[in-house]
């Protein structure tokens, strides 16, 4: 079906034809086999080898999928459950729940959303039904983020807030704001920049602030399930959707049922909201089957992956409020990205690292490289003598306004960071996520009253983009548009100060230009054969960790008897390209430790899966250089266990 | 035949967690709490005796603040009819919880009281049997096997025992404790978490069943488990033994 051949032509456009094999891209096909030729017949159509020819072959089959019928465009998207190896739940097995709004993600801005919509309910009398699916064991299990918190959309939304004594978020104001360029040895300081001077914000544990957001929207009549998992778009005849079905439960690694085996729920709802975060997975669905990056003319997203931990330290250290933003060592001059030091309360302190996900050294370790920022002088200083409480990873986005997707489909819409409003330079995303999720409740409200009863028009939330863009957070992100970007001309990191000191100081977001992300993240990639190596020392146990001890930091589990939820379109290719051209990178920027090159029977190595550990951080879904990876929702309840990040 | 099944809100199986720094206690703040294990485990198998005819109905019950409503709605919608939460908000000991639930067992008319074998945060391995003692009724604790004749009005139960199995038959009304070999709980979907909304809750206090809840024990201290020491590699036997004498004393 074309919904994988679109993800093709999304690689193939702007890459290096010189530089790849004459690839086979197809599910269950044989790797650089002879063009023209395979070996065990692709299950799906076979384009040609030739690329360019392939490309046109693949617009073509798009053009010729607009006339399939609803149920194809649903089988084609349940791609877990259309492998045959698992005997997923029939449609005459599951039940269906109707409600008003669906929305798939208990974060910032679905939980936003959820209590605007309540809101309005209540000012206008309406009666609005809202459900909130969220895949972790509880609201803000899968939360991680920094976090200093700007409360410029919940002002809007819950005025009150500072007065309420159970939320955490006032507790401690962001009062010093420090910014350092470091050295191996030296922190330098340097003049804060204007996007990170943090006086009216607030240093949070975003997954402790959810959970007061929850709260909240529960009093308000929002009904919250956590523990379930959206795994596909349910759609109509027409193709618009219609809701969302959960996954299965209780189905073993080999596909079969177990006796705890209980059929996913069909949550048929007439307005869909997606706020799954960053690179979510019906998001991605939702991305291609109804080409909303191509609608808006959209450049590919670009991301950064964020490693964190949370420490106890010394109460002598402790500064409530100090915010330390640095960059430098240890990555890179080439490499964007940079790190954090934000003190909490209960003396605790948050600090992270955030690299950018087009870096180029395959041999880069992104835990190591989190490591390696800890033992630097200036912050190792800070943690001696604390203990490590939590750890943690999650990917960002950082395309700005110029990655930013059609954001409304029929029937449906995205918000929050899946979507892609994060402020890269002021490394905010919570606030737009907020406001997202509010004006999406506005225009979603405003559409069910025209309509009270289900008409079975797909409704049309057209009036959120346009609110979107009306509203503050195009005004920031367009101001900000040309900063992100000015590190990728080439002088790596200081054409990027320069670039990014002279937006913000001179030209604050007038340039009549706008730079522009070339090409997808994992197209960035070299062959390991020109990527100079890295060295990393062994964690001494005080400061510096091993990923096994990080994990079990994380909480992060899941139920180990499941079919694996990180899916390979090609079996052979980890061998066959990752391995062989690039290292295995997957085993480096991976920060759980799920993929692993073990020995193989017959010599060689071959990919080991543990997705046990995995963090639901989504980086392999964005780096892996073949796009082989396939992130896709496991079994609900599953995941990491964040309470304090 | 009524089955009353008790159930805890503990802390996650899952969760990490720490000692608070003054040692009085395990740091409870943004913790995660969910069923205690064993619990999940005796709900299913009053849920399983109803569906298999054995049992009429099952009644949840729960001790604890407001919060221990949650554990309460799982087990409804793992099947439980309706629930029973006993209102308290400080510490309840296991003396207490049997107390409490031997008054509702005789208010409710159950002829059948499922528990788990004791609950992960304290270990304690006593309620059951409390329970047991105070109604006067036949106990068969680490039940890994079930098997209720109605009309006989027996219970046969296969116990897990350090020498292997034991199996005993119980006049009912009895009460069981589970183990964890006994069944495995079944996911609470989400159209049975949207019916145990509507399912009935009464809630009531420990002055209104008239037991006195005052907590008996003092826990005088909590402490981490001492770090493990590294391993020394010895060279000889000769150096064992010397060691092993004169260092660790122990011969």
């Amino acid at each position: 079906p074309p919904v994988f051949l679109l993800a093709d032509v999304e690689v193939m456009r702007g890459r290096r034809h010189s530089d790849m094999p004459r690839p086979q891209w197809l599910p269950n096909a044989e790797p650089c086999a002879r063009p023209g030729k395979s070996g065990p017949r692709a299950r799906f159509d076979q384009s040609p080898a030739c690329p360019l020819a392939a490309m046109v072959w693949s617009i073509a089959a798009v053009c010729r999928s607009s006339r399939t019928t609803g149920a194809a465009w649903r089988q084609a998207c349940r791609a877990f459950s259309s492998d045959p190896g698992i005997q997923a739940s029939r449609p005459d097995e599951r039940e269906a729940m109707e409600y008003d709004v669906c929305i798939v993600g208990a974060g910032p801005a679905g939980l936003s959303a959820a209590i605007r919509l309540k809101q309005l309910a209540k000012e206008k009398e309406q009666e609005i039904s809202v459900c909130v699916l969220e895949k972790g064991s509880e609201v803000g299990a899968h939360i991680l983020s920094g976090n200093v918190f700007q409360p410029k959309a919940l002002d809007e939304l819950i005025p009150s807030w500072r007065e309420d004594a159970s939320c955490p978020i006032h507790a401690v104001p962001a009062v010093k704001d420090r910014f350092y360029y470091l050295t191996p040895r030296r922190a330098l300081r340097m003049p804060t920049p204007p996007q990170m001077h943090n006086k009216g914000n607030y240093v949070i544990s975003l997954s402790e602030a959810v959970r007061w957001l929850g709260a909240q929207a529960e009093e308000a009549g929002v009904e919250i399930y956590p523990g379930f998992a959206g795994s596909h778009l349910l759609t109509s005849a027409s193709g618009a959707c219609v809701g969302v079905g959960t996954g299965d439960m209780g189905i073993g690694k080999d596909g079969t049922r177990k006796d705890s085996f209980a059929p996913g729920l069909d949550l048929r709802a007439r307005v869909t909201l997606l706020a799954e975060g960053c690179r979510g997975s019906l998001t991605k669905e939702a991305l291609k089957r109804y080409s909303l990056r191509e609608k808006a003319g959209a450049d590919p997203q670009t991301y950064a992956l964020g490693l964190k931990e949370v420490w106890q330290i010394d109460p002598a250290k402790h500064e409530p409020g100090t915010v330390w933003h640095t960059l430098g060592s240890p990555l890179p001059w080439n490499t964007y990205g940079g790190g954090w030091l934000y003190h909490m309360a209960d003396n605790r302190v948050s600090l992270g690292l955030v690299v950018s996900l087009d870096y180029s050294n395959p041999n880069m370790n992104l835990f190591q490289e989190f490591q390696q920022y800890k033992r630097h002088p200036a912050i190792a200083r800070v943690l001696e003598g604390g203990t490590c409480l939590q750890y943690g990873a999650r990917t960002l986005s950082e395309g700005g306004i110029q990655s930013i997707p059609a954001l409304t489909f029929p029937g449906g819409a995205l918000i929050g960071d899946g979507a892609g409003f994060l402020n890269v330079p002021k490394i905010k995303g919570t606030h737009t996520a907020m406001k997202s999720g509010m004006l999406a409740a506005e225009a979603a409200a405003a559409e069910l009253a025209k309509e009270p009863t289900a008409a079975g028009r797909a409704l049309d939330l057209g009036a959120y983009e346009t609110a979107m863009h009306d509203s503050w957070v195009h005004t920031e992100l367009h101001r900000e548009r040309n900063i992100r970007p000015s590190f990728g001309l080439g002088a790596g990191i200081w054409g990027g100060l320069l670039g990014s000191a002279l937006e913000a100081y001179v030209l604050r977001g007038k340039a009549p230009w706008t730079l522009r992300h070339r090409r997808p993240d994992h197209e960035a990639l070299a062959p390991a054969a020109q990527a100079a190596p890295r060295e990393y020392p062994k964690p001494d146990g005080s400061l510096t960790f091993d990923l096994n001890t990080s994990l079990f930091r994380s909480g992060t589990n899941h139920e180990h008897d499941q079919p694996p939820h990180l899916r390979l379109r090609n079996a052979k290719l980890p061998e066959a390209i990752n391995l062989p051209r690039y290292g295995g990178p997957e085993a480096r920027y991976c920060p759980a430790g799920v993929y692993e090159y073990v020995p193989s029977e017959h010599g060689g190595q071959k990919l080991q899966i543990n997705a046990q550990n995995c963090l639901h951080c989504k980086a392999c879904d964005i780096k892996d250089p073949t796009q082989n990876i396939q992130w896709m929702v496991p079994e609900g309840g599953g995941g990491p266990n964040y309470t304090i990040t | 035949m009524r089955v009353l099944v008790a159930v805890k809100r503990v802390i996650d199986y899952n969760a990490r967690v720490r000692v608070k720094p003054d040692k009085s206690g395990v740091d409870l703040k943004n913790v995660k709490m969910g069923m205690n294990p064993f619990c999940e485990i005796a709900v299913e198998e009053a849920v399983k005796l109803k569906e298999g005819g054995s049992a009429s109905e099952v009644v949840a019950v729960t001790i604890g603040p407001k919060a221990a409503g949650d554990t309460l709605r799982t087990a409804l919608a793992m099947g439980a009819d309706r629930g029973v939460h006993v209102l308290e908000d400080g510490e309840v000991q296991p003396l207490a919880v049997a107390k409490l639930l031997a008054a509702l067992t005789r208010r409710e008319e159950a002829t059948l009281c499922m528990l788990g074998k004791q609950a992960i945060d304290d270990d304690s391995n006593q309620t059951g049997q409390g329970l047991a003692g105070l109604l006067g009724w036949p106990q068969a604790t680490f039940a890994s096997k079930v098997v209720v004749d109605r009309e006989a009005g027996r219970a046969s139960v296969t116990r897990e025992v350090d020498g292997g199995l034991e199996t005993l038959s119980l006049k009912l009304p009895a009460v069981i404790t589970a183990d964890l070999r006994l069944n495995e709980p079944r996911y609470a979907t989400l159209p049975n978490i949207m019916k145990a909304k509507k399912k009935k809750v009464d809630t009531v206090t420990a002055q209104e069943l008239g037991v006195d809840i005052t907590p008996r024990l003092k826990l005088v201290k909590v402490e981490e488990p001492a770090k493990r020491q590294a391993g020394v590699m010895l060279s000889s036997v000769k150096e064992l033994v010397d060691r092993l004498r004169n260092e660790a004393k122990v011969i």
